[in-house]
């Protein structure tokens, strides 16, 4: 049976510095993190001991490598609702806590947009009239530059990696069409004419079909292995082949469908039917390139398929397997359905009229936004104003977001995002985690995924390890909190 | 559970949904109107919020990769 697919998302975020002197874009993020955490109580750093990039799914690791962060000394810190808001490269960058079902993971998704907001506004205070700090929630800068929005998802280690390369790839090709973020022109030529838009920001930067980069020839299967968990057990896979979205419905279903096709892939129940892409590289470029849906791709079997029929195939046999075998990998029964059956409705609009799906999906929103502009004006697709509504549908400012005017389909609401900011999920490890530093900060002195150490003014630090991300909840240790009054009491009763 | 497997698909939805199509127009282009004064008075909005200079602001634009 497929454990549950725990998951998470890592945004690196676009950040701009507007008619300011020479502030680098490292020090605006610096800057950004600094004025958020101000505000709370007491800072916590991360903890690096168990980081190790390097470290390949296929079994060996790279030599060398270590995080780039110990060696720049860049900001670092956990936040009371277990998430992970850090400099990285020159980007600010915020991981969510681990979230036990995809709807949990967008309004913490949204929940992040939050932070990032809040933290643009309180760095901006700082800065001398005239300066300002803009962040964008969008994946590349039209000049070939990309920064990435990553997923994570717990899978069972017993599961062989090459299962996944071959049965998750046509999946990660195909799921643009409803979790592209869309954008003008393209930035790496794929021979031909340069379409006027593409469904994904990032197929372009594409190269690999399997691999350990992110930076450069970039993989669709990425095998960086840190499992951040009992490495005996689990492994999390990280995809980066994603976009960041900021429609709640193509989150959820990038991260929901996902989910579901890992968990079929656990349990072997997509070995019937062979989906193997000829040209993994090639087809995820071309899908992307195609707006009106008809492009196929061809299979390593010689069939050729567009991508919404690749997506059938799949849904089909996902109704089948949560017939037959339940729906516990998506953490919650309710929230399961709600995948299956906006699976299945978005992919009639998409195969019926896709500008159906306008307050739905982040690419047919920005498209159906630049046509009609263009279309007023009057105006070439190459024309700045088009590449300024492009980017500026990304916009986190609320006075400026073009995305925020729009009336799209919510599956969150305002209150619960906001909570989202301070309180984690009650139903993976990032509870205790959150739950520490809601308590006892002042006694941390670092916390990671899978550990929280504590300075109880003992000779040695006490490092709490969490190797299980499905233990540590509000239902494990809600009792555990209750009428603790120090965090040495917490860790005797950790310890009886 | 069986019925579950009522919503079975692809071919049957995807037919039901043309003939859909056909029966409702009317509603569908009152739906395609009303979608279409909606952007006209986002689009006026635009025009108001779109950075003054598109050509500077497109080309400042830069970031350096990340990941």
């Amino acid at each position: 049976m497929a454990i549950t697919k725990v998951c998470g998302i890592e945004t690196e975020y676009g950040v701009h510095v507007d008619t300011g002197g020479d502030m680098s874009p490292t020090t605006a993020s610096s800057l950004l993190i600094n004025a958020y955490v101000a505000r709370l109580d007491r800072k916590v750093g991360w903890d690096f001991e168990d980081e190790s990039p390097g470290r390949d799914a296929r079994g060996y690791a790279r030599e060398g490598s270590m995080p780039p962060e110990i060696e720049t000394h860049l900001v670092n810190a956990v936040l009371t609702n277990g998430a992970r808001y850090y400099v990285d490269h020159a980007h600010p960058e915020y991981s969510t806590p681990e979230c036990s079902n995809p709807l949990e993971a967008v309004v913490h998704d949204r929940a992040g947009e939050l932070v990032l907001t809040r933290s643009m506004e309180a760095a901006n205070r700082l800065l001398p009239p005239g300066e300002e700090i803009v962040i964008y929630k969008n994946n590349s800068d039209g000049k070939g530059n990309s920064y990435g929005c990553h997923e994570n998802y717990l899978v069972d280690r017993s599961v062989p990696f090459s299962r996944i390369v071959h049965e998750l790839t046509p999946h990660l090709v195909s799921r643009q069409i409803y979790a592209g973020a869309g954008k003008i022109g393209e930035e790496v030529p794929h021979g031909g004419e340069a379409p006027p838009f593409q469904l994904s920001q990032r197929a372009d930067f594409f190269e690999e079909e399997v691999g350990l980069e992110t930076t450069l020839k970039r993989p669709i299967i990425n095998t960086r292995d840190e499992p951040h968990a009992d490495p005996q057990k689990y492994r999390r896979l990280h995809v980066i082949v994603g976009d960041a979205n900021l429609a709640e419905i193509a989150t959820f279903l990038k991260v929901g469908v996902t989910a579901l096709v890992l968990a079929m892939i656990e349990d072997n129940f997509l070995a019937g039917r062979d989906l193997r892409l000829a040209a993994p590289v090639a087809a995820i470029r071309s899908v992307s390139r195609d707006t009106t849906m008809r492009t196929k791709v061809e299979l390593a079997s010689g069939d050729r398929l567009t991508a919404v029929e690749l997506q059938w195939e799949l849904y089909d046999r996902a109704r089948k397997y949560t017939a037959e075998r339940g729906v516990e990998a998506l953490g919650n029964e309710d929230v399961a359905r709600r995948v299956l059956d906006r699976w299945e409705t978005v992919l009639q609009g998409l195969e019926n009229d896709p500008q159906s799906l306008a307050n739905q999906l982040d690419w047919v929103a920005k498209l159906r936004l630049i046509e009609a502009y263009r279309e007023r004006h009057g105006l070439d697709w190459d024309d700045s104003r088009l590449a300024a509504l492009d980017l500026q549908y990304h916009d986190l400012r609320p006075e400026k977001s073009l995305f925020g005017r729009l009336a799209m389909q919510r599956l969150t609401d305002d209150e619960e995002v906001a909570r989202a900011t301070t309180e984690p999920p009650a139903t993976t490890r990032a509870y205790f985690r959150g739950r520490c530093l809601q308590r006892f900060s002042s006694a941390i002195v670092a916390a990671n995924w899978d550990s929280v150490v504590f300075d109880i003014g003992e000779d040695s630090l006490r490092r709490v390890p969490m190797m299980e991300p499905l233990k540590g909840t509000a239902r494990h240790v809600d009792t555990l909190f209750e009428g603790c009054d120090t965090p040495a009491e917490l860790l005797r009763r950790l310890g009886s | 559970m069986a019925e579950r497997e009522l919503k079975k698909r692809p071919t049957t939805s995807r037919e039901a949904a043309a003939a859909e199509t056909e029966t409702e127009a009317p509603a569908t282009t009152e739906r395609r109107d009303r979608l279409k004064a909606e952007i006209d008075d986002l689009l006026d909005e635009i025009d108001e919020v779109l950075e003054n200079n598109a050509e500077e602001f497109v080309r400042n634009y830069v970031q350096k990769g990340g990941e």
